[in-house]
């Protein structure tokens, strides 16, 4: 199934979690958070939060600004 | 002299100048500014892991001993505002949030309805919310009317180093303020930083006047100085201005 990780598309298997999307773009695991279609997803949810076709995962971590 | 304290929704901030890290060249020039400026908390931006975001900053604050202050810079609206906040709460475990909404690229300023919904949708949800303001102190009244920890009026638009437009209207806010006021963005050398305080803002947040200095290292130590300096003389009282002179030496007879 295709989903959207970071704006570009990513083919994962039926049933991948956001631990597979985290692998998928080789996202590290510490410093990060994870928000599907919009939700934040707790670390703690990752791997039982199942993601669909079409599911937008966003990918954030802290950087030089402000 | 009696302790001076900062304190921020509870927290002690051992240093009144708040520094960002946006704009730095690189990590070994930023780390040089932030340890002469003597801060403790310092800004960073939350934006999409991808091959060249590395997590450098994180790690080089973590090693000064600075606590991180996520913001929210590049939001336009306040669901993009509350959305950034949570991601920044879980990457990196910390309810403290500089909250900034802009309208507009070219002007960078706050957009002022969105900004105080956000604010109170984040002071409910837990967050210590230390929202980017205009210099205006009606809406500094409402900020800290729905919760916020703190008020943190522009002197000028973000990296123009205008210094403070509007001393008048800053002074107004430290006024009325109920809780802490943090001169944030516009200052572009020290005297801007000194007059912050002693105008009585409680600190001063910068980045640019620093980062894109010639020497980053020199202005963030000059800052500090100014900082303290400013802070040391709105507590001790300037003398009133007087339209003549007043001789400061005895008369001859």
């Amino acid at each position: 199934m295709t989903v959207w990780i970071n704006g570009a598309e990513h083919e994962l298997g039926e049933g991948a979690n956001v631990l597979d999307a985290l692998d998928a773009m080789g996202a590290p695991r510490v410093g990060v958070a994870v928000a599907v279609d919009a939700e934040v997803v707790p670390r703690a949810d990752w791997a039982s939060t199942a993601l669909a076709a079409g599911s937008r995962v966003e990918v954030l971590t802290a950087v030089q600004g402000g | 002299m009696s302790e001076d304290q900062l304190v921020i929704g509870g927290r002690k901030i051992g240093s009144r100048l708040i520094m960002g890290t946006g704009g730095a060249g690189n990590l070994e020039i930023l780390e040089r500014a932030l340890v002469a400026s003597a801060t403790s908390l310092t800004t960073v931006a939350m934006r999409r892991v991808d091959a060249t975001t590395g997590t450098g900053v994180l790690d080089l604050l973590r090693r000064l001993k600075i606590e991180v202050l996520p913001n929210t810079a590049g939001c336009r609206s306040a669901a993009e505002a509350l959305l950034t906040a949570r991601l920044a709460r879980e990457a990196l475990e910390t309810d403290l949030v500089k909250l900034e909404v802009v309208a507009d690229e070219r002007t960078l300023l706050p957009d002022p309805i969105e900004l105080l919904d956000a604010a109170e949708q984040l002071v409910d949800d837990g967050f210590t919310v230390l929202p980017y303001t205009n210099d205006d102190p009606v809406l500094a009244r409402r900020l800290e009317s729905v919760g916020c920890a703190a008020v943190m009026p522009l002197g000028s638009p973000i990296g123009t180093g205008l210094g403070i437009r509007n001393p008048h209207n800053i002074a107004m806010i430290v006024e009325q303020a109920g809780v802490p006021v943090v001169l944030d963005a516009g200052i572009g050398t020290a005297s801007e930083a000194a007059q912050a305080m002693e105008l009585g803002c409680d600190a001063v947040l910068l980045a640019t006047a620093v980062t894109r200095a010639g020497d980053p290292e020199r202005m963030a130590h000059a800052m500090r100085l100014a900082v303290e300096a400013g802070r040391a003389a709105h507590g001790a009282g300037r003398i009133p201005r007087r339209y003549w002179a007043q001789a400061s030496s005895p008369g001859i007879d």
